[in-house]
């Protein structure tokens, strides 16, 4: 039992004892990492009463489940987690530790890192191991998403890395996958570093389908014109099963709310259609889709840089194409 | 009452172009900007002066030219402004930069230390918490209400789907959301101390007590080994025609990649 060769950690963020969906994709990153370092994948879970959680990260890749399950850890608090995730590494010394680049992972990281004195790189886009000489190597935008910095953590270990929802890809998950699950004991004794929780309120409107999950999206930004003009981008949406998005210059301008904003400040998304109405495209938008797997572009400036990312780039009025091209779907799905 | 805003001065990266021919960034004539996640900080700090009475202290790690974001603050409100620059700091990662401002916050008397919650040059959001961390002080970060009750700091404290209420006894470390509030204007009387009267304090190597081993580029746990501007994929087709054949275009490529 435990851990006796080397190891990768995936941090099991949870909330309300769900798993976050990015932790799926970093384990499916950590298992492609750990092919080629010869490492096992460790996902490690705080939590309170989290038995039922360890199955579903089995199935996404997890060799190893080292779980904590402690009254102080039900909801995320940065001390006792960062006590809980600090002491997993002294003891068991892993080369990697991924968190996902999460409100919480983006507070906790920078904690243990400070405390276990190692290196931490923020909401990385890409992560490899080198051919010959191994290093890890870490790769995130910077200078507002117009350069790409890759880094590395030479002389200190854990290297840590912060990764972007929506960037790195699942395994198909298999149900029936096996692993090991390794209790953690700890003691979470209060001191002055613990915060109190004095309420935590769920918000409204935040529990419509999460862009990044959506398989389609058609986006909408200052071209709309409107909060208005962005009615006939749901109908196009409905008919096409999706759901609607927005550039940041659209919710700058009260058009739209922050959860579906795309792009270096707001989600970075990849669908398998994207379809970018009225969007010139700044590099803060290309940012978070990009990887879309196919582009459409419909915009009146043939100069607009979205059609630089554009598989197809539809030089036009929205107004009038996006209406026509959503009866259109419609005709062709009934008949 | 004694607060201290770290703040840091950045190029304003909604400013920063590529060059379309060499593929680089250019950085000539991008303007350097007070981060306005720190201006959030010092707005808030700002705030707790006027309702309760405070010293606030503006604190900035960086070469020389950032002085100039100091004496904004200071124009704005703020009591003091220090700059922590050296030779010996530079190129430091955010383990490094945290590990020296904490070590220049030792020096001071603070209950308060506030920071924005990330950088606009560098997205990372690390240095707040890592600053925290060093110190031995709780943090709260992503703070979008901060109010002082007694000892305690209350923060609504923002997760994607949700917001806590936290509660934490002084000293602790708050990183601000830009949305905590709306920053005022520096004041004429304001402009004129900062730039007339007052003075930017200047700390030096020799002024911080931190260990040489963990300062500047040698204390930093990373290394940047690569820049390269984004590459950018092909671009595919692009076409100009009436509605009608635009939308018929659309049609048969969406049924080609079987989405139809």
């Amino acid at each position: 039992m435990g851990i006796n060769k080397k190891s990768i950690f995936v941090f099991a963020e949870q909330v309300d004892n769900r798993i976050t969906s990015v932790v799926f994709e970093l384990l499916g990153k950590a298992r492609e990492l750990s092919e080629k370092l010869n490492a096992v994948v460790v996902a490690v879970l705080p939590g309170y009463q989290i038995a039922e959680l360890p199955k579903d990260l089995y199935a996404y890749g997890a060799h190893k489940v080292l779980i904590s399950d402690h009254q102080a850890l039900r909801e995320y608090r940065t001390e006792p987690y960062t006590q809980v995730i600090a002491e997993m590494i002294r003891q068991y010394e892993p080369q990697i530790v991924l968190f996902g680049a999460t409100s919480i992972g983006r507070d906790l990281a920078p904690r243990v890192a400070a405390r276990i004195h190692t290196g931490l790189t923020a909401d990385c886009t890409g992560l490899r191991v080198e051919d010959e000489r191994l290093r890890f190597l870490m790769t995130r935008p910077a200078f507002g998403g117009n350069l790409m910095a890759t880094i590395v953590c030479p002389d200190h270990q854990p290297a840590m890395a912060t990764v972007r929802p929506g960037v790195m890809v699942k395994r198909l998950p298999e149900p029936d996958a096996m692993g090991e699950l390794i209790p953690f004991e700890i003691d979470l004794t209060e001191n002055h570093l613990f915060t109190k929780i004095l309420e935590t309120v769920r918000e409204e409107g935040s529990k419509k389908l999460d862009i990044q999950d959506a398989d389609i999206l058609v986006a909408g930004g200052r071209g709309m014109k409107s909060a208005k003009g962005f009615e006939i981008l749901r109908d196009l949406a409905d008919v096409l099963g999706g759901e609607v998005a927005s550039s940041r210059a659209a919710v700058d301008a009260g058009w739209q709310e922050k959860a579906i904003q795309v792009g270096q400040t707001g989600k970075t998304v990849r669908p398998n259609l994207y379809i970018a109405c009225g969007i010139s495209g700044a590099i803060q938008h290309l940012a978070g889709m990009e990887e879309s797997d196919f582009i459409v572009a419909i915009n009146s400036d043939p100069t607009a840089p979205i059609f630089n990312v554009a598989d197809v780039g539809i030089v036009g009025d929205v107004f009038k194409i996006v209406p026509k091209l959503t009866e259109a779907i419609r005709k062709e799905r009934t008949n | 009452m004694n607060i201290i805003v770290c703040i840091k001065q950045v190029p304003d990266t909604k400013e920063v172009r590529i060059d379309p021919v060499k593929g680089t960034l250019i950085r000539q004539g991008v303007p350097s900007i007070m981060n306005p996640d720190d201006k959030a900080a010092l707005e808030a700090a700002l705030r707790i002066k006027d309702g309760m009475g405070a010293k606030v202290i503006a604190l900035s790690m960086g070469p020389l030219q950032a002085d100039a974001v100091l004496r904004e603050a200071m124009a704005m409100g703020a009591d003091e402004g220090i700059l922590v620059s050296d030779p010996q700091f530079g190129g430091a990662d955010t383990w490094a930069t945290s590990a020296t401002l904490a070590a220049a916050i030792t020096k001071l008397e603070y209950d308060l230390v506030l920071a924005g919650r990330q950088a606009i040059d560098g997205d990372t959001a690390q240095v707040g918490p890592e600053i925290a961390e060093h110190l031995g002080i709780p943090h709260i970060s992503y703070a979008k209400e901060l109010r002082i009750e007694g000892d305690e700091v209350i923060v609504k404290r923002q997760f994607e789907d949700r917001y806590q209420l936290l509660s934490a006894k002084m000293p602790v470390l708050v990183t601000a959301l830009s949305e905590l509030n709306q920053p005022r204007y520096m004041t004429p009387r304001g402009i004129f101390e900062a730039y007339r009267e007052k003075q930017v304090t200047h700390w030096q190597r020799n002024d911080i007590p931190v260990e040489s081993e963990n300062i500047g580029l040698k204390g930093s746990p990373t290394r940047v080994i690569e820049t390269n501007p984004k590459v950018m994929k092909a671009p595919g087709t692009k076409i100009e025609e009436d509605v009608e054949k635009s939308v018929q275009y659309l049609i048969e490529k969406l049924k080609e990649k079987y989405i139809l």
